[in-house]
């Protein structure tokens, strides 16, 4: 076995940073080896990434210290371009990384950087293309393409590099359930094939490990606290130690009572599932929660509601539902089955092109934007395309200038929305200087101050990590409480299950199913279409035999007690 | 909003057979040949071309009848332009002047002003169409490596395909941001003058971070792929040059010359009727 | 080109992406025909400040080469080269701002706005209209008032929205290690 990446007592420091993000970092990975790494946001995870591929020192000059060698041979001596030759990045957001007009000329791009000759580069690119099939879409565009697509397609503008160490920061972040599967499933044939070395970097540990893994690096504050086996790492405590999500198979299992072993295989759902019998867990159920039924009167209502980008394609079609006050629903769906448009059709941002939609029994489908952004408050995906001012106080009071409030109320409002979104002790930093988590809550506290009835939020939860993301649901249940509607568009079926009470299923355009998740979950034929997937919760409670709802929701109150103790 | 914007129609034609490369060199030549030329009988020749040329490629002026209707709209505009500020250019330029009607003050409708915002009006009509049949029949895959092909630098012409392959997400962030300041009580639309330009303040903001980011973040993807590392690159999408090829930009250069030996032979870009 | 780096090249690309859209839709008519405020240009500016001389001045011509190309049908020669005129001698100044480190002094305030008002004057009351004559054989005082119109909205749109853009991005700039949380 050869090392292809060592780092020796290695310690980086961003120009701008007082502090080193990585510190005295020692790992050797081997050729051939799969290797997990993960931690809590702004661990150093990326940073880490960077060091390998080139992107630290050439891109985020730094103060470097210790030894990187790639392949024996002194990092820094490396141009970017010699690393490409070894490593092939692909990055969290695939639209990012496709630089070319069509599937084909994008992955081509590194073949042509190399004046490889057109027959030749033809040649690899269709090779290429099968082996990720994606053979039957190089002439398409980045918009015709789904979440899945892009990430294969991005994967292919690697592999025609032939280089043998492959490298994927967050490669899950935006896909479906079973998108993810497959881009991992893809991950597993290439590494096997070829015998690449694998590293990923991702918050989401059980969809990851659906394939095998040789190790896992765990790291918290810019040092690595763990590197072993899987099954190692999954039984020792290291991941809560860290706060991080284990698989929710392994809380399982905790919480049954089950001595976690590294010789049961966690890392592996099929033969963890043994360790299970049915009469300790039957012990241990508590009572079937009495879920009170809301009772409320519809609030939001929509009847056959359409929409098209484009004349003859249709993107909403026949969408009928109703949102009931102080409710939590989540809206689920495939990549590009519409759930984005459906939000921005609610708010206003696109204009219906039939059907209608209420609001406490009255037609607001003609109000512009301006007049529903007092009722429905919408939180985009990306944070950026909200933030216009400089520093968090004058972005969240800048919500509320059209208002026409007192001073003192203006004062009272941001005060008290400052400290529920958990931001008041930054309330004079520049939103610049904020991670990624940091901005989306300032973006929702933007929309929050204005006191909307109805909060709609787009992937409020993707690429945070388990402590942000328990932080940020456990906030938003609070304002249910208060009364407040909520929809929220996640891929994550175990929020759904932990959070909704009514979940809608969009598929091509329209809702499949409306109703309890639970109802949901038990319909595999409907999963299977709209690529979701139940979680391993359910193949336990399946695997013993059990009500699958007794059981997820004993686990998620065990799980609630546990987060109590971080504060 | 759905926005008109010129892009490629795809359809099978003699036209878009050629390569990119040939339809960029005809663009320019044309182009250059028109703008210099105000000779009626090179206009009238160019005129017929341009018409042939678009028979030939099967566009149906309703695919592209907004943005004809539009510079048709500009044309007019600026010949009025042009007669309101310099009602006796025409006399100047063809030294001659035949009143047809005395008008008001200066503003006299003479022969030889007439003939020149004929010349003017014909030019851009002869110009339009043909530009507009390049942008329609050329992939913009094409695009970079024609523009490579002759002479541009090739990380110059990779700048020209990215300002196309971004043009739509920017778009789309443009979009999303006005619309999440609109339902924050802030819009561009409305208002006097001076809030206007203060609001549209709050959109450029975002939309320059955004931008930023995207700068970052495109610019690394390409690093890591290896971009900039030579000194020329080779194009996925370039087409082999063919005979065909090679007659159009023949006859192209024949038509250039002739336009050029026309209209400057007497030392006079005008063709003199009077 | 040996000089050009990788992110200045996708500068140019995104940069004349958004120099198009911003004059496509964010332009806004004063009154005046024919007039409007060009927040394009504010953006123009504020690029070359950022990224330098040859990256603004290929944005200044990239983008509105190909946004007359695309909105038009045919790009208005002289008027593309004074835009890649503007961000070419805007972007000048850019190693004497340093905006990348922040710290926008009064003085360098002013020395931007001297700038782009001696550039844009340069380029739209003499530059644009000695080629309209040269290229478009067009009246000269019908371009002359035309050039002086653009140049004085332009300069003063610069002058508002590009400073203030400079300004707000050089405060996020601000030096690492003087961020405290407060209770
Ligand atoms: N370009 C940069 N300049 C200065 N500091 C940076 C830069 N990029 C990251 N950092 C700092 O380094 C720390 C680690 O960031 P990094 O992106 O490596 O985290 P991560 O573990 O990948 O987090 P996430 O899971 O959120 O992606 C952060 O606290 C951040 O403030
Ligand atoms: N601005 C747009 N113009 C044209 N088509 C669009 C636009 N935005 C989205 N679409 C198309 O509409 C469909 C639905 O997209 P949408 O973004 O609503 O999906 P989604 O369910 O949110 O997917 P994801 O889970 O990937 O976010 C897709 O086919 C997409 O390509
Ligand atoms: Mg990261
Ligand atoms: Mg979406």
């Amino acid at each position: 076995m050869t090392n292809v990446i060592e780092f020796q007592d290695f310690s980086f420091t961003y120009r701008s940073q007082s502090e080193p993000t990585l510190r005295q970092i020692q790992l050797t990975i081997q050729a051939g080896e799969r290797i997990l790494i993960v931690g809590p946001s702004g661990s150093g995870k990326s940073t880490l990434a960077q060091c390998i591929n080139g992107l630290i020192p050439f891109s985020y000059p730094g103060t470097w210290e210790g030894q990187v060698l790639i392949k024996g041979q002194d990092a820094r001596e490396l141009s970017l371009f010699d690393r490409s030759l070894h490593i092939g990045t692909v990055l969290q957001d695939p639209d990012a990384q496709f630089v070319g007009l069509s599937v084909g000329e994008d992955i081509a791009f590194a073949l042509e950087n190399k004046q490889t000759r057109r027959p030749e580069m033809q040649e690899i690119v269709e090779r290429v293309a099968r082996m990720t099939d994606v053979e039957t879409l190089l002439h398409a565009r980045l918009n015709d393409l789904s979440g899945g697509q892009r990430q294969r397609a991005a994967l292919a503008g690697v592999l025609v590099e032939d280089a043998d160490i492959l490298l994927f920061d967050e490669p899950l972040a935006n896909l479906d359930p079973v998108a993810g599967q497959e881009a991992m499933a893809l991950m597993d044939r290439l590494q096997r094939d070829t015998n690449r070395t694998l590293i990923v970097v991702e918050h989401r540990i059980e969809d990851v490990l659906v394939i095998p893994f040789d190790r896992i690096i765990v790291m918290v504050d810019g040092q690595i606290i763990a590197d072993d086996h899987p099954d190692v790492i999954l039984s020792n405590g290291v991941l809560q130690q860290a706060i991080l999500r284990e698989p929710l198979y392994v809380s399982a299992a905790r919480w049954a009572g089950l001595a976690v072993q590294p010789s049961d295989q966690p890392s592996r759902i099929d033969p963890f599932l043994k360790q299970f019998n049915q009469t300790d867990v039957l012990e241990r159920l508590e009572e079937a929660p009495q879920k009170e039924t809301v009772t409320s009167t519809a609030w939001l209502e929509l009847e056959q509601l359409a929409f098209h980008y484009r004349q003859g394609t249709p993107v909403l079609e026949n969408v009928t539902a109703s949102f009931q006050k102080g409710t939590l629903t989540t809206i689920v769906g495939q990549n590009g089955a519409g759930k984005s448009t459906l939000a921005k059709v609610l708010s206003g941002y696109q204009r219906t092109t039939g059907g209608r939609i209420l609001l406490d029994g009255t037609d607001i489908t003609n109000q512009s934007i301006a007049e529903r952004a007092g009722a429905i408050g919408f939180v985009l995906q990306n944070p950026n395309h909200m933030i216009s001012k400089h520093l968090v106080q004058e972005e969240i009071r800048y919500g509320m200038q059209a208002l026409g409030l007192s001073e003192a109320e203006e004062n009272e409002r941001l005060e008290q929305t400052l400290r529920r979104c958990g931001l008041y002790p930054f309330r004079n930093w520049p939103i610049q200087a904020l991670s990624f988590g940091q901005k989306k809550r300032v973006t929702i506290a933007s929309i929050l101050v204005r006191r909307p009835d109805i909060l709609i939020l787009d992937e409020p939860t993707a690429g945070q990590d388990y402590r942000h993301y328990s932080d940020m649901m456990d906030f938003l249940e609070g304002l249910k409480q208060d009364g407040m509607t909520l929809l929220i568009i996640t891929h994550d079926m175990h929020l759904v299950l932990e959070y909704s009470d009514q979940v809608c299923l969009v598929q091509a355009g329209r809702i499949r199913y409306a109703g309890t998740s639970f109802g949901l979950l038990n319909q595999e034929q409907l999963l299977h279409h709209a690529h979701l997937k139940q979680t391993s919760l359910f193949t336990i409670a399946q695997y013993l035999d059990i009500d699958p709802e007794r059981f997820v929701e004993s686990v998620i109150t065990t799980e609630r007690k546990e987060r109590e103790q971080w504060l | 909003m759905a926005v008109e914007m010129l892009g490629y129609i795809e359809k099978t034609s003699p036209i878009h057979r050629l390569t990119g490369t040939t339809k960029l060199i005809g663009f320019l030549l044309f182009t250059t040949a028109t703008m210099f030329t105000y000779d009626t009988r090179v206009l009238l020749v160019m005129g017929l071309v341009s018409i042939v040329l678009f028979r030939l490629s099967r566009i149906q002026f309703r695919e592209v009848r907004f943005v004809l209707i539009f510079t048709a709209l500009f044309v007019l505009i600026n010949a009025l332009a042009v007669y309101l500020f310099e009602p006796e250019q025409g006399v100047a330029i063809y030294g001659s002047r035949h009143v047809l009607l005395e008008g008001i003050g200066r503003f006299t409708v003479t022969a030889e002003q007439l003939f020149y915002l004929f010349n003017l009006i014909l030019k851009y009509s002869v110009i339009v169409p043909i530009a507009v049949l390049f942008l329609v029949t050329t992939h913009p895959t094409e695009f970079a490596s024609s523009l490579n092909r002759i002479g541009v630098p090739y990380k110059i012409a990779f700048a020209v395909s990215l300002a196309l392959r971004y043009i739509p997400d920017v778009q789309a962030d443009f979009r999303t941001i006005a619309n999440a300041q609109e339902a924050r009580g802030i819009a561009v639309s409305h208002g006097s003058l001076w809030q206007r330009a203060r609001n549209s303040i709050q959109i450029l903001l975002p939309l320059l971070f955004t931008s930023l980011e995207r700068i970052e973040t495109v610019s690394n993807a390409m690093d890591l792929r290896g971009f900039g590392a030579g000194r020329k690159r080779t194009w996925y999408n370039q087409q082999t040059m063919t005979r065909i090829d090679y007659v159009a930009i023949s006859c192209i250069v024949l038509l250039t010359i002739f336009s050029f030996v026309v209209t400057f032979h007497d030392g006079n870009r005008f063709y003199n009727p009077f | 080109m040996k000089g050009f780096t990788t992110k200045q090249i996708v500068a140019t690309g995104i940069g004349a992406a958004v120099f198009i859209i911003l004059s496509r839709f964010a332009a806004i008519p004063t009154g005046v025909p024919n007039t409007s405020i060009e927040t394009a240009y504010a953006f123009l500016a504020f690029m070359a400040v950022l990224f330098g001389p040859v990256t603004a001045g290929l944005i200044g011509l990239i983008g509105h080469g190909l946004k007359d190309a695309i909105l038009y049908g045919s790009p208005w020669w002289s008027w593309v080269i004074v835009s890649g005129f503007v961000g070419f001698g805007i972007g000048l100044i850019a190693n004497r701002i340093r905006l990348e480190e922040g710290g926008l002094t009064t003085r360098k305030i002013v020395l931007f706005n001297a700038t782009q008002a001696i550039v844009q004057a340069i380029g739209w009351i003499i530059i644009a209209p000695v080629l309209d004559i040269l290229i478009y054989l067009e009246p000269a005082n019908k371009v002359f008032v035309q050039g002086a119109v653009a140049a004085t909205s332009n300069i003063l749109t610069v002058g508002v929205i590009g400073t203030l853009l400079l300004v707000t991005y050089a405060k996020t700039r601000s030096k690492a290690g003087s961020l405290k949380r407060e209770v």
